[in-house]
């Protein structure tokens, strides 16, 4: 009982139980029919709102302000780019993948620059930072839809053992952004900058090199979505990246991440990105139109945050 | 000299300065444009966008953000040119059930402690798929009334500068001027001292969201009033130009500091800014990117004339 009371005040642990209702919803409805296809679906679409959120969970920790706005730009210039630069040749799946983070590398370098050297807020800058990089990939694009190498399309898109191979991505990575943040010295200054800047400063801790590194870090996890997402639905497209704005924000609050930064949570990422999904399906597999889908899917978002945000109000 | 400009005034001489600068550009690459038709045609489309900034920097000075203004916008296009024109009492109930809302939402936000952020980010899918829901595909038509307001010739003066001024000057006196504006700023300044001095934060919270509302929905019917029809997609860009357009304008995301002026201000330039560029005949490509560097060149040059002004404070 009392591990069930510990595990009941875990911020992340209302993500899991809405996503696994919504799910149970569905598969009832269904009558147990899709359990599997819709599992998988759900995994594969989740995997890529679980690696930009990560990234936005990383910046939004940084505390109050701290926000990337730059997200899908980013994800359509470095897929745009990566398939553009590989033309569909097999051997050039890795250096494409280093393309697409050299991409990442270069905009988060970008948004900080900004930050830093002009003291605009964050959500001003990447914004800024954000119409540019659309525009370079409105340039390199020009319309064009550029096919992933063979290979790396049948990877993106296939199973082993039954799950998505961009979930197992997913897994790694969350995995290292899990032991990046509780266990690294540079995950604690994260935390310390994000509860309090100046006495993160007082206490010795390079303020602007750990901001400098985090917004590189959400650029580069944005740029390889962006380089698995553009192989995955079979080209590059200029608008790929734009539900992926309010999708990356949203997940890192639903899975529990303080808004106000210093309090991070990589578990709840994965609940929250499953839930997303999930609950489109749902409506989906209800026959809900587009406009019902919409308000619920909202009045869900709202009823979650309203469930889970206001567990303990007086802490902080 | 230093007595006669406070730092109100110079945060406010910014964007003046940069709106001016981009004016003249404007009229050196086409003189055509300084003329009545010419400032009318430049200016229409930003009294919509004024009175989008001018909600946002209402929710911005108790430090919240709005996120899903430009879906409320749409959803309100999307009445105006349906409800509103054909049966325009079930239209204004809509109205007020909408201002009730924001309302609701500013309350629910203060008791729940909830990060505006995601409410609002929530509220946006909800007002989209209401604005899907009433006009699926494009079209509905303005209220006669409306579209002769926004089409009208007043002497001398084209009706978008004179509807920009009035809209600046009304915020103005409301914010800075009146007791209620004061309450606000304190709130978003140190809310625990305003509710020690005796008044209801939950209260002015509600206010601020209902005012918010108002402006939003003002901008709605406005837009509306130029398009003639409307479409559930038609002003998403409203949430982040009006963002971009408080802090053009100098206002900041916390503590209270606004300026409406300078936000009406903010949205000018940034209109005007697309008007420029398609003057200066920039590859349509990079007709985004452009209006991302208009934005770091306006608030780099805040930044040289903050760094000017801190300097003559200590010389």
């Amino acid at each position: 009982m009392t591990r069930l009371a510990a595990l009941a005040r875990r911020p992340w642990i209302w993500s899991f139980v809405a996503a696994l209702t919504v799910w149970a919803a569905t598969i009832l409805f269904t009558g147990g029919s899709s359990t599997v296809g819709l599992s998988q679906a759900a995994l594969t679409f989740a995997a890529f709102s679980i690696l930009v959120g990560i990234g936005q969970m990383f910046v939004i920790t940084l505390g109050p302000g701290n926000i990337d706005l730059c997200v899908p730009a980013t994800m359509t210039l470095a897929g745009t780019v990566a398939l553009k630069f590989m033309d569909v040749d097999n051997t050039l799946i890795l250096p494409g993948l280093i393309v697409a983070i050299a991409i990442g590398v270069a905009v988060g370098i970008g948004n900080y620059a900004l930050i830093k050297l002009l003291q605009i807020p964050p959500i001003i800058a990447t914004l800024s930072m954000s119409f540019i990089v659309q525009s370079t990939a409105i340039w390199t694009n020009r319309g064009l839809r550029i096919k992933p190498p063979e290979a790396l399309a049948k990877f993106t898109t296939e199973t082993s053992f039954g799950i998505p191979n961009v979930a197992f991505v997913a897994l790694v990575l969350s995995v290292l952004a899990y032991v990046l943040l509780q266990r690294t010295v540079y995950g604690r200054w994260i935390a310390a900058i994000g509860q309090s800047i100046r006495a993160a400063r007082m206490a010795g801790i390079p303020v602007d090199g750990t901001r400098f590194v985090t917004y590189i870090l959400c650029a580069v996890l944005a740029a390889i979505c962006g380089y698995l997402l553009a192989s995955f639905s079979g080209g590059a497209a200029l608008n790929m990246g734009s539900e992926y704005l309010l999708m990356s924000i949203a997940v890192v609050v639903i899975g529990g991440t303080a808004v106000a930064g210093g309090d991070s949570n990589v578990p709840g990422i994965w609940g929250a990105s499953l839930f997303m999904f999930l609950v489109v399906s749902m409506l989906n597999t209800y026959g809900a139109g587009a406009g019902i889908r919409l308000i619920m899917t909202g009045l869900i978002i709202i009823a979650v945050i309203v469930l889970a945000g206001g567990r303990n109000p007086n802490q902080r | 000299m230093r007595k006669i400009l406070s730092s109100d005034t110079i945060r406010l001489l910014i964007p003046a300065l940069s709106l001016t600068i981009l004016l003249i550009s404007v009229f050196y690459l086409q003189p055509r444009a300084m003329s009545y038709t010419g400032l009318n045609l430049l200016f229409n489309l930003s009294v919509p966008i004024a009175l989008a900034t001018i909600a946002q920097m209402l929710i911005m000075t108790v430090n919240d953000l709005d996120l899903s203004m430009g879906t409320f916008v749409s959803f309100i296009a999307c009445v105006a040119a349906t409800f509103l024109q054909a049966t325009p009492v079930l239209g204004i109930l809509i109205l007020a059930a909408a201002v009730a809302t924001y309302a609701a939402m500013g309350v629910l936000i203060h008791v729940r402690n909830l990060p505006s952020i995601v409410v609002t980010l929530g509220m946006s899918f909800v007002w989209g798929g209401l604005a899907v829901l009433i006009l699926p595909a494009p079209g509905g038509q303005a209220p006669e009334w409306i579209r002769a307001v926004m089409i009208s010739k007043p002497p001398f003066v084209p009706m978008a500068i004179i509807a920009s001024i009035t809209i600046a000057v009304v915020s103005h006196f409301l914010i800075m001027r009146s007791s209620f504006g004061v309450i606000l700023r304190g709130v978003g300044g140190n809310a625990r001292s305003v509710e020690r001095a005796g008044w209801s934060i939950i209260r002015a919270r509600a206010a601020t969201y209902a005012l918010a509302a108002v402006f939003a929905i003002l901008a709605g019917i406005s837009l509306v009033g130029l398009t003639t029809a409307a479409d559930a997609n038609i002003a998403l860009r409203y949430t982040l130009l009006s963002i971009a357009g408080v802090i053009l304008g100098g206002g900041e995301f916390t503590g209270g500091r606004v300026s409406p002026i300078g936000a009406v201000i903010g949205a000018l330039t940034l209109t005007l800014a697309g008007s420029f560029l398609s003057f200066l005949r920039i590859s349509p490509d990079w007709q985004i990117g452009a209006q991302g560097a208009i934005l770091i060149v306006v608030l780099g040059l805040r930044l040289l004339l903050n760094r000017l002004e801190r300097r003559e404070k200590r010389a």
